[in-house]
Order: C-alpha cells, then sequence, then structure tokens
C-alpha cells in the first residue's frame, strides 16, 4: 500500500516533454504516402508481369526505383510511428519496452533490406 | 491497460425484481446496477417497476421517486436537477449523460442505467472520480499572470471573450472522459478529455500569461497524445460541447511551437 496523495498520483512523473515530435512525424508521413502511394501503385504494377531482365531494367531507372526507396522509407517510419502508439496501448512493463525495440529495429531492418536491394538493382 | 474481461468481483449478477405498483396502468421497467461495498457480493441488476402517470419526465425523477417510494437503499448523486452541477452523470441507456436532462421519452423499451464506465464504483451508481478531480487540478485551471494585479480588473476584449464559448460551459460530470477507450486503457497518465478541455480553455483565454508553463505540462506522449479522435467524448458530452476539437487545437499549438 502507499500512502501517496491524488495530486501525486495524477502528476506522476511529470511531463516527460516529448510527444510532438512523434505526433508530428506520424502526420508528416501519413501525408507523404497519401503521395506515395498511388506513385508506387503505378510504377509497381507496371513491373508486375514483366520478366525479370525487364524487371531489372526498368527498376535502373531512376523514378520508379527513387519512388520505391521513398515509400518504403516513409512507409516503415508510419509504421514505426504507429505500432509504438498501439504497443503503449495495448501492453505494460518490460512486454511494453521490448516490444517497442523489436518493432523498431524491423522497420530499420526492413528500411536497409530494401535499400541494399534497389541499390544493388541501380548499379 | 487494455481489459477485456471484468475481474471475477465485478462481474454483474442478476439481482432482484421488486414487486409492480398496484393498480398501475402505465408502468415501466427500470434495470439498475446495485452494489454495496459493505456486504462483499458481487454487483447485480435490480428491476423496478414505475408507475409512469406519478412521474416527472426525467430519468432523474424515476430515480429519486424509486428511493422514495421503493427502494430507499438505492445511492446516486444529484444535486442541482438542471444539468448545471453534473453531479447526476451516469450511464444511461447505454450513453454516459446526466440523468437530470436525459428523458425517459428517448428510450425505447427497459431503461437500464449503470454507473459511469471504467471507473472504481464508491457505491450502486456513485463512481469514484477523485483521480480525475486530481487530474484537472493538475491542469492549473485557474487564471495565472505575472504582470502586476491591475487597478480595476484584467480585461479582455469581446472577440477574445468569444473564444471561450464551447470551453466554459463543462460541468465536469466525467461523462466524456469515461466514455473515452484511451481514458479506459491509460487513465493512470492519459489527463482525459474533459481536463484537456479545461486545459485549453486557461491556453487560449487572453489573460493568462502562463501559456508555455501549460504547454510545458502537456507536452507527453501519454498527458495528451493518448487521444486518438474517437470521439465518444464529443458524442456523449450532455452539455453538446467538442473536447476532441479543444484537444486537437493543443496539438495544433504544441505543433506551431515547434515549428
Amino acid at each position: 500500500m502507499q500512502f501517496l496523495t491524488d495530486r501525486k498520483r495524477a502528476v506522476g512523473k511529470g511531463s516527460s516533454g516529448s510527444g510532438t515530435e512523434h505526433f508530428w512525424g506520424q502526420a508528416i508521413s501519413a501525408l507523404g504516402l497519401l503521395a506515395l502511394m498511388p506513385l508506387f501503385a503505378l510504377t509497381f504494377g507496371h513491373a508486375l508481369g514483366m520478366s525479370y531482365d525487364e524487371a531489372i531494367a526498368y527498376y535502373q531507372r531512376p523514378f520508379p526505383a527513387i519512388i520505391a526507396a521513398m515509400t518504403i522509407v516513409t512507409a516503415m517510419v508510419h509504421f514505426r510511428h504507429g505500432i509504438q502508439v498501439v504497443i503503449e496501448d495495448y501492453s505494460r512493463g518490460v512486454t511494453k519496452k521490448v516490444l517497442v525495440v523489436v518493432c523498431t529495429a524491423i522497420s530499420y531492418t526492413i528500411i536497409a533490406t530494401a535499400l541494399y536491394g534497389l541499390g544493388r538493382i541501380a548499379f | 491497460m487494455v481489459q477485456f474481461k471484468l475481474p471475477k468481483n465485478s462481474t454483474v449478477r442478476v439481482g432482484k425484481t421488486w414487486p409492480k405498483p398496484e393498480g398501475a396502468s402505465n408502468v415501466r421497467k427500470f434495470q439498475i446496477y446495485r452494489w454495496n461495498p459493505d456486504d462483499g457480493e458481487n454487483p447485480r441488476v435490480d428491476s423496478y417497476f414505475v408507475n409512469m402517470d406519478e412521474c416527472g419526465p426525467m430519468i432523474l425523477d424515476a430515480l429519486i421517486k424509486i428511493k422514495n417510494e421503493i427502494d430507499p437503499t438505492l445511492t446516486f448523486r444529484r444535486s442541482c436537477r438542471e444539468g448545471i452541477c453534473g453531479s447526476c452523470a451516469m450511464n444511461i441507456d447505454g450513453i454516459n449523460t446526466l440523468a437530470c436532462i436525459y428523458g425517459m421519452d428517448e428510450i425505447k423499451g427497459d431503461v437500464k442505467i449503470y454507473p459511469l464506465p471504467h471507473m472504481p464504483v464508491v457505491k450502486d451508481l456513485i463512481p469514484d472520480l477523485t483521480h480525475f478531480y486530481a487530474q484537472h487540478a493538475s491542469i492549473m485551471p485557474w487564471l495565472e499572470t505575472k504582470t502586476n494585479r491591475p487597478a480595476k480588473e484584467w480585461k479582455q476584449s469581446i472577440e477574445d471573450r468569444k473564444k471561450l464559448d464551447g470551453l466554459y460551459e463543462c460541468v465536469m460530470c466525467a461523462s466524456c472522459s469515461t466514455s473515452c477507450p484511451s481514458y479506459w486503457w491509460n487513465g493512470d497518465r492519459y489527463l482525459g478529455p474533459a481536463a484537456l478541455l479545461h486545459a485549453y480553455r486557461w491556453l487560449i483565454d487572453s489573460r493568462d500569461e502562463a501559456t508555455g508553463e501549460r504547454l510545458d505540462n502537456l507536452e507527453d506522449p501519454f498527458k495528451l497524445y493518448r487521444c486518438h479522435t474517437i470521439m465518444n467524448c464529443a458524442k456523449t458530452c450532455p452539455k453538446g460541447l467538442n473536447p476532441a476539437k479543444a484537444i486537437a487545437s493543443i496539438k495544433k499549438m504544441m505543433v506551431e511551437r515547434h515549428l
């Protein structure tokens, strides 16, 4: 049992001094995806059905490659921001911390892997 | 954190069915949540029958009639009976609202009355709002000034005063906060719609000189940013206010401070 006052419980550890950057980052990445997703669907859709060599040649062109890179980076940044909020809502304690670290690592790994793949195709 | 099941000692059981009033032709059934902390039993839902020919039009009228004439142990808060004090907030027919201004003609079938959701219950329809009030106090719901007090009064233009409309009317009934899933899951850290609406009321008050400190106090992923714009608060507010809009305005002020 803790003899804490109601005010002490309500204030807790005080304000963390962050949160707006997370909120703004998620809003900006959402807007970015709004523009990028149709372009990505167009370029990726265009490449569907191509032979391996044709697809490699297509993604060696700057426009499809840059659109793909920007879409994956923006989507993963958005995912990282969003999933962190979901984890914070639905879990507590060590589980929460571990899940945030794992999801952050997954999103950056996907970014790195995608950029490496696109780089290899382009160069 | 999210809880999908009630603890065993909170599972609601079927309670007592009270007798119908004799000779009454216009009778309505009320199913009311009951819980007494002293008897050590689970909550139950009692059924009451009220003669509507001898009852006022509001839910609170029926509750008072039940308490006066059927079951004096039924416990609930009430005071002003006209939607100003916010005491009689409860969950009526699935909606958090004030019993004194919610008409019985707005409900079809049996009237189901529960305490405000996801709050500790003191007894029957009375929730424990201690934490809710402490959170309200933490946002400094008063005018903060640094300048020496003027000889007569702090002046405010008509335009600046208008900015407080839709905010100052809040009666702190807690209907909004207790309808918010984010507040249910993270009420220990998230301030909730009511406290944030009041925070915004003081943030945009032209006379207040603590805007920066107030924003600093809210700069937190939980205190402010747990609002996911679910909008239950605006939908349920018995005074017709829009806490979600106030919260969005605070977020806008936060972003403007960064850019």
